[in-house]
């Protein structure tokens, strides 16, 4: 077979991209891009589905095929792509507001069926395209202008949600880190399920700096923690901090302190089917715990647009009625003479 | 009031009275536990295979098991079969078989007048006359039914007794009633058991030959019950209807358009996807659709409304005939996302099986209420070709013709049929795949001058690039756009393409075949009807012209566009009354559409289908007026 040779370039198309200038969304783009350019699949056998939001401009700015849709629904719409044609490598891009508020349904039920897309989360805890309100991720007390004395409720957590919902594939990356973006989204079109990416994204206008606690290059070695499957879970500016499960709970430790040696760390299982470290990991949280980043589950059950398939040729395989003259002709009929 | 010759001859192989009819209706009735769904289709299907014409009705209510013995718990079945065409289900019952006195109480409006009853005697008690709220002892004359013929029948007693010493248990007894009842009508309208015999063995016979046992026995028992009391029975006797040769089958609404659009994939050499959500009285769609793996179609079970329609777009996008069916709420739910359907110019049918409402309205009753919502109900200037079926078989045809439409003009389909089309029945000529016009999906070929938005210029449809095929990459979306797809905000392009999504509609006129006129052609009434009234505007017309009457009939399946001689057809009438089941929707779109006419209105919103009755009554009044 022919190799395919693809440059990024070959990915971007003739629209001019006009999300605001230092957007987190150009590193999320030109990262997928080039993660389909290295992949080695037919340019013609992209499809990038998406809903409404900032976002989901991102079909128009690729050269592949694709889908904008409406508010919410990128998740469905891309189902059906799917599973009308397997052989597609489907893509989805969406927001908090998008996937979590009017799509959440679309977006738990996608995770439980676990059809094979791709759903890269933009999570930047704001309403963008409307200019300011507080979206489901949105932290508690957190001004917006829909919430001007602070909100009162509690945000999802989309991991949280991927494991509640039987996923198979939750990844976390922050748009500032195009290697760590373009790992963890080529590891999302290998795997074959719901791959769900979570891009922890700035917003320059509405919400800028949202999450520059974690991303501050001062104390990012301190406040992040990459995981990698087969690796220690180890972090610090001097890989000097762990994590340890400590009478059964999970633990930042200090390898040389308290009499923790390296055996204690941790070692990340992505493929562990068992969710509960996996969220235990997802939880994270500052000010006590980094926040997990990379693969972080990874593991394989039956794949619905797959099994769809398989249904239809197994029954074909032992078929009576091969075509609609069979149907019209089986059961109970009588001549008329 | 329907029409029927009534004659007595004697049969010698039966010494009985034989009254010999046209056409009879019989209503199976009891609690929504009996089976009496099945009762009256496995006797539908044994008409129909020697060779009557036949419509069936089924009537139950929402809740799945409503108290017992209560009137709100009532399931019936009503079929209507004849020596000759038959097109509706019939107005009144000459027959009423009640397994309880709710039965009665629920079906006595519905009686034909000196009429027969039979009714399990051991059901008629205190207890159920209380829970069916008669306040006497004497249903019937409360209900002024006493010139019915009257037939008590110990029936679950004597189901009791003939499944004696078979081991069961009282509640597996009592659950063979409805086959002791059936029996019985068997013998009452000369039905070989035959067919039911062997229903029940196919059912039951490897998993369950207790079941198979006692069910043949109640069966017989029934049967024999009536052969030994004929001296007290009118014998119906009613011979097989004049019907074109061919092969025939019997067929329901739900099933014919489930099978149309299985035809239609296989006639455009596509793959078929439906998405769905199950919602009454469509799910049956869903169900069929998912039954035919073996011909490869792709049913996908949605979340919600919402997802049924959008896994479907998305697979019309990927290049599938894609269809998503429903009832009035959920196309409600569906808006939005068949304005991108719009929009983006993608091949997906709707079928809308409509129902009473507003909101959950009457989920088990039909209803024509949802005309205006398929034509209009969307944001922005949003057309839709709107099509109707007419009878439960030619639901096939038209969902089918749906599919032909959408895929040859890139245009979203709304097919409107409804719970009385759905859940009907009646005998169809089978077509063969042959006999079908072709369908020629829009599939672009010339990758170097592939446009997303480039147009045909006779139909305005554009062409179809699917996924996966390499050259025709594009992007397609909800956003207003230019030809090729992207974004424009341009004030000109937006009126422009408003304009052509509306031209390229109305151009499917080409598609539509002129409207036909039964009856007179010219004169004093037309009768306007659409959609699943049909069998009775039909048998209406008949009745009329029976009586010398001058009066014709139009009935429309195309809705959006109309047919093109419509206008014609209606200046050849002094007056034009519009019949539909809901407050006017119809009449008010043809008062915009067809202007000149005064449109006079018959409307019923019960949740029920006309009768014969009320339409030769409305006719009548309008020409006294």
């Amino acid at each position: 077979m022919e190799e395919i040779k693809y440059t990024i370039k070959d990915f971007k198309s003739e629209n001019e991209v006009r999300w605001c200038p230092g957007c987190g969304d150009y590193a999320i783009m030109n990262a997928v891009q080039r993660v389909m350019a290295e992949a080695g699949i037919p340019h013609e056998k992209y499809a990038v589905i998406s809903g409404i939001g900032c976002s989901s401009r991102f079909p128009y700015y690729m050269s592949t095929y694709g889908f904008h849709t409406i508010h919410g629904r990128a998740m469905a719409v891309a189902s059906g792509v799917k599973c009308a044609n397997p052989d597609l490598s489907v893509w989805v891009a969406t927001g908090d507001g998008d996937a979590m508020a009017i799509g959440g349904n679309h977006f738990i039920h996608l995770i439980r069926r676990n059809i094979d897309l791709n759903v890269i989360v933009f999570n930047n805890k704001i309403y963008g395209l409307t200019k300011g309100q507080y979206s489901p991720t949105t932290d508690r007390g957190f001004k917006t202008k829909t919430s001007p004395n602070g909100t009162i409720e509690d945000p999802f957590n989309p991991g949280q949600l991927v494991i509640g919902a039987g996923g198979t594939f939750f990844a976390r990356s922050v748009d500032g880190n195009l290697k760590l973006c373009q790992e963890v989204c080529a590891e999302a079109l290998k795997h074959q399920g719901t791959s769900i990416v979570e891009v922890l994204q700035n917003c320059m206008i509405y919400n800028d700096g949202v999450h520059d606690q974690i991303t501050d290059p001062a104390f990012r070695a301190e406040r992040q923690i990459i995981l990698r499957h087969g690796e220690p879970m180890i972090f610090g500016r001097n890989g000097e901090k762990g994590l340890a499960i400590l009478k059964g709970k999970l633990r930042v430790v200090t390898i040389g302190e308290n009499g923790i040696t390296p055996e204690d760390i941790l070692v990340h299982d992505a493929c562990d089917r068992d969710p509960m470290l996996h969220l235990a990991l997802i939880n994270m949280g500052l000010p006590d715990f980094p926040v997990a980043m990379g693969v972080i589950r990874s593991v394989q059950t039956p794949v619905y647009d797959q099994e769809m398939a398989a249904q239809i040729s197994a029954i074909q395989e032992k078929r009576k009625i091969t075509c609609m003259d069979d149907l019209l002709m089986s059961g109970n009929t009588w001549e008329v003479k | 009031m329907v029409i029927f010759a009534v004659s007595t001859k004697n049969l010698s192989m039966k010494e009985t009275k034989v009254i010999e009819l046209e056409e009879v209706a019989i209503r199976f009735s009891g609690d929504s536990g009996d089976g009496m769904q099945l009762t009256g289709t496995l006797f539908s299907d044994a008409s129909a295979l020697m060779g009557n014409d036949l419509s069936t009705f089924p009537d139950y209510p929402s809740e799945i098991r409503a108290p017992q013995g209560t009137v709100a718990g009532v399931s019936g079945f009503q079929v209507q079969f004849g020596g000759k065409q038959i097109s509706h289900p019939g107005d009144l019952a000459h027959v009423l078989v009640a397994m309880n006195p709710a039965a009665v109480k629920a079906n006595a409006l519905f009686m034909n007048p000196g009429g027969t009853i039979i009714y399990d005697e051991d059901a008629f008690n205190d207890k159920n006359f209380k829970k069916a709220g008669f306040v006497t002892n004497e249903p019937f004359s409360e209900l002024n039914l006493t010139d019915m013929v009257r037939i008590g029948v110990p029936i679950t007693s004597l189901t009791q007794e003939s499944l004696k010493g078979l081991g069961l248990d009282n509640k597996s007894i009592l659950r063979s009633k409805n086959m002791f009842a059936l029996g019985l009508v068997c013998w009452m309208f000369n039905r070989p058991l035959d067919f039911i015999e062997q229903f029940i063995q196919n059912k039951f016979g490897k998993k369950n030959p207790l079941v198979v046992e006692s069910n043949m026995r109640v069966l017989k028992a029934g049967y024999n019950y009536g052969y030994n009391l004929q001296f007290t029975t009118p014998q119906y006797l009613v011979n097989p209807a004049p019907i074109q040769p061919g092969i025939y089958r019997n067929i329901n609404g739900n099933y014919a358009t489930a099978w149309g659009f299985i035809a239609a994939a296989e006639k455009a050499g596509l793959n078929l996807f439906v998405g769905s959500y199950p919602i009454t009285p469509a799910t049956e769609i869903l169900q069929a659709l998912s039954e035919r793996k073996d011909l490869g179609v792709k049913s996908f079970q949605a979340e919600d409304e919402i997802a049924g329609i959008c896994t479907a777009l998305g697979a019309a996008f990927a290049g599938h005939l894609a269809v998503t069916t429903t009832s009035g709420p959920g196309f409600a739910l569906k808006s939005e996302a068949l304005g991108l359907a719009v929009m983006a110019e993608l091949p997906l049918v709707v079928v809308d099986v409509q129902r009473g409402g507003p909101s959950t309205g009457l989920p088990t009753k039909t209803e024509q209420s949802d005309m205006l919502q398929a034509l209009y109900g969307r944001n922005g200037e949003s057309p839709v070709v709107v099509i109707s079926a007419s009878t439960p078989s030619d639901c096939f045809w038209y969902a089918y013709k749906a599919a032909k439409i959408a895929l040859e003009r890139m245009v979203p389909v709304v097919l409107l049929t409804d719970g009385f089309l759905g859940n009907g029945s009646e005998p169809w000529k089978v077509p063969t795949m042959a006999e079908l016009p072709d369908i020629k999906p829009r599939i672009a070929k010339e990758a170097s001058t592939f446009k997303p938005y480039a147009r045909d210029p006779e139909t305005l449809a554009r062409e179809w690039a699917i996924p996966g095929v390499p050259g025709f990459a594009h992007r397609i979306g909800g956003l207003e756009k230019s030809v090729t797809g992207n974004v424009s905000h341009d004030p000109d392009t937006h009126q422009l393409n408003c304009e052509i999504r509306e031209e390229k509609v109305m151009r499917v006129i080409d598609m539509v075949p002129d409207l036909e006129v039964y009856g007179e052609s010219s004169g004093e009434i037309l009768i306007v009807s659409w959609g699943g009234t049909f069998g009775h505007t039909i048998s209406a017309l008949n009745d009329l012209r029976k009586q010398g009457k001058s009066v014709g009939l139009a009935h429309f399946n195309y809705i959006k566009p109309l047919p093109a001689n419509v206008a014609e057809v209606f200046s050849h009438f002094k007056k034009i009354l519009v019949c539909e089941l809901n407050l006017g929707q119809f009449a008010t779109y043809l008062r915009a559409q067809v202007q000149g006419f005064e449109y006079h209105q018959f409307n019923k919103v019960k949740g029920l289908p006309f009768t014969v009755n009320e339409i030769t009554d409305a006719v009548n009044k309008l020409m006294e007026a």
